[in-house]
């Protein structure tokens, strides 16, 4: 489902992905952990081009992301393929100025042409999913931090994407928050949505990750199924940052 | 584009920038003068000194600068005030600044933290001194760029007084437009030298702004 | 010396209200025309394009440098040179929406960029277009930030608006001018002028109060 390929993308004189290969398959689920400045956001980021790169390829399904077009071309293509993928960010990045239910109906009334009607129906299931049916019409600026993250999930879900990326989304949160999202992200997860996750949450990642990766100076350290990496890292430097975060 | 009338008419062109600079500096100082006195008025807890300087402000941002230049020129006789048109466009703009440089310097004097008024009280320095020694020299760094605005917007503004027949650079380029009938011409030689002040006046502030902020 | 004589005042008072009723005319189109134009400037200021970014650099910068009265000449001595004849009050409106467009393109550019970045990122990374991310994210946004900035410049526009009336548009300054021609006593009308501009500016300041409360973001 989503391929990176040999990815390669610095910043002025840093080089912040080094050579980064990945799969991710239909349904599964990838965590990627690591430290600061590792890359992790930046490779997540560059999936849906929100970053340029400087050498790689990108492929979700049969769709090459960063494809070599140029102007308007590429603008249309990109546009097309962001439709494929949700994603979820680290400040939540709702729409101020729109209620929730405008936030969430705006993109699939603009772009897929549905029906006001229709579209609302689907907020409202969506918004039910995510615990929130009854702030239909409230603006981000009267919701919590935990009630904006679901909210931003509902968005991203409405275009019914292919694949969710999450960057960092409980890392701003208040930690009595933090829960109500990773229960959102586990129900995802078991309705099957492809994921890609980079977080700082080691258990979370343990319980619904099918594949984790640990990133560290922007390369692939080690791969592996969570209860593998997490509790028998075969690199000295998992197991360094793992040692770390467990103290 | 006739570039040779251009070339002829240069040099008037050059001193009227030479009145319009002289204009403008003139009438800064006057501004800074009043703006300073009337910003330590609006602070102080004084009624008779507050109540004069809100209405000083009021009316004179309230209102255009060419009215008051006019009643200053025009209407001037009528109460006594006989004034040659470079006289009376220095106090014009003079005062019109003034009310805005008011605002500028009062803000930047607010800015300044309490924590520096507590701390100098607190020492047994009066309100005056506290003022002076302590609020003002901090507040001096923040106040430079909003005066810079209202400096270019004054430069600007110095070509309303061509309407109170000053011979600055608006006033010669309406001159030879009559003349010569070749607006464009006479336009980009007024436009060049009212940029070319401009960037020179920007520039000198920048410089001044820079240096405040070093020292802190 | 003449002195002061209040009563002209009431004798002459409908020509300053005819100036009145030209002045508020004046500025509510100017005031439109500057809003109207102040968008597509403020957008050809961040454009990704070099050939749309420079010249439009260049006009604001030429505009904005140089004093309105200077504008103000050029668009009425200038265009009958290549043409086109307008009305001294047609080429008011134009000299000063034009002159508040740019002062406006720049409030509305620095709103613009103002937007958190992360506005961008989220629209786009739903499938919009910039242009849509731009028209339904971005810019209801900016303009609602910037609403006291540009309440600022319509004040200041409103004074401004003196100006034309040595482009001899009829407006109040022209009015009393024409009163003063007939009664010899500038000081009475133009303070009179002055008192009437400041009571616009009180309204229009009220008005711009409630504006900006309505459209604050801040819910």
């Amino acid at each position: 489902m989503v391929k990176v390929i040999n990815v390669y993308k610095r910043f002025g004189d840093n080089e912040v992905l080094k050579g980064i290969n990945l799969e991710v398959l239909r349904g599964k689920i990838l965590v990627i952990i690591g430290p600061s400045g590792s890359g992790k956001s930046t490779l997540l980021r560059a999936i849906n081009h929100l970053e340029t790169l400087d050498d790689g390829e990108i492929w979700i399904e049969k769709v090459q992301v960063n494809r070599p077009l140029k102007g308007r071309k590429f603008e249309k293509h990109i546009n097309r393929i962001r439709q494929d993928m949700g994603m979820v960010f680290q400040h939540f990045n709702l729409f101020p100025h729109m209620t929730v239910m405008e936030n969430i109906t705006m993109a699939p009334m603009l772009l897929k042409k549905t029906a006001r009607s229709e579209a609302e129906a689907s907020a409202r299931q969506l918004l039910a999913k995510v615990d929130l049916a009854d702030k239909v019409n409230f603006y981000p600026a009267q919701l919590s931090g935990g009630q904006k993250q679901r909210v931003a999930i509902a968005r991203a879900l409405a275009m019914e994407p292919k694949v969710m990326l999450f960057d960092e989304v409980t890392s701003a949160l208040d930690p009595e928050l933090i829960g109500e999202v990773n229960k959102v992200m586990k129900k995802l997860a078991e309705e099957h949505m492809t994921m890609l996750i980079v977080t700082h949450e080691m258990r979370f990642a343990a319980e619904v990750a099918d594949n984790v990766i640990f990133m560290a100076d922007g390369v692939i350290v080690e791969e592996g199924p969570p209860r593998r990496l997490l509790h028998n890292p075969t690199q000295e430097r998992t197991q360094r940052f793992l040692a770390e975060v467990f103290k | 584009m006739d570039y040779d009338l251009m070339a002829r008419v240069f040099v008037y062109f050059a001193k009227a920038a030479w009145v319009t600079v002289q204009v403008s500096l003139l009438s800064v100082c006057l501004g800074l003068g009043l703006g300073l006195a009337a910003a330590l008025c609006k602070l102080s807890p004084n009624r008779w000194l507050q109540i004069p300087a809100r209405i000083y402000v009021s009316v004179f941002r309230g209102t255009p600068c060419l009215i008051q230049l006019f009643v200053i020129y025009f209407g001037g006789p009528q109460i006594g005030l006989q004034l040659e048109p470079f006289a009376a466009g220095v106090l014009g703009l003079g005062i019109n600044i003034g009310a805005y440089m008011t605002e500028s310097i009062r803000g930047a004097i607010l800015a300044v933290d309490r924590g520096q008024t507590e701390a100098s009280r607190s020492l047994g320095l009066s309100k005056g001194q506290t003022i002076r020694r302590v609020i003002l020299p901090q507040a001096a760094c923040l106040m430079i760029r909003p005066l810079g605005v209202n400096t270019i917007a004054l430069i600007k503004g110095s070509s309303l007084v061509s309407a109170i027949s000053v011979l600055e650079l608006t006033y010669t380029a309406y001159r030879y437009i009559s003349s010569t009938y070749r607006p464009f011409e006479m336009f980009m030689l007024s436009a060049m030298f009212y940029l070319l002040i401009i960037t020179v006046a920007s520039f000198l502030i920048q410089k001044l702004d820079q240096r405040f902020v070093l020292q802190q | 010396m003449p002195g002061l004589k209040l009563s002209v005042l009431i004798e002459y008072y409908p020509i300053l209200l005819e100036g009145l009723l030209w002045t508020c005319i004046l500025c509510a189109a100017s005031i439109a025309l500057s809003l109207v134009g102040g968008v597509p400037l403020a957008l050809a200021g961040i454009s990704r394009n070099r050939l749309v970014r420079w010249p439009c650099g260049f006009f604001v910068w030429l505009f904005r440098g140089t004093p309105l009265l200077l504008q103000l000449f050029l668009i009425y001595f200038g265009l009958p040179q290549i043409g086109i004849y307008l009305s001294p009050m047609v080429s008011g409106i134009l000299g000063l929406g034009i002159h508040y467009a740019v002062y406006n393109s720049d409030v509305m550019r620095a709103g613009i960029v103002a937007v958190e970045r992360g506005q961008h990122e989220a629209s786009r990374s739903l499938g919009l277009s910039r242009a849509q991310s731009m028209r339904k994210v971005i810019l209801p946004q900016a303009l609602s930030s910037v609403t006291p900035a540009l309440g600022n410049n319509l004040i200041a526009l409103l004074k401004e608006s003196a100006l034309v009336s040595i482009i001899t548009v009829p407006e109040l300054t022209l009015s009393a001018q024409r009163a003063i021609s007939e009664t010899f006593r500038p000081f009475e009308f133009y303070f009179a002028a002055g008192a009437i501009y400041y009571g616009i500016n009180y309204f229009l300041e009220l008005g711009l109060k409630r504006v900006e409360m309505k459209t604050a973001l801040s819910r």
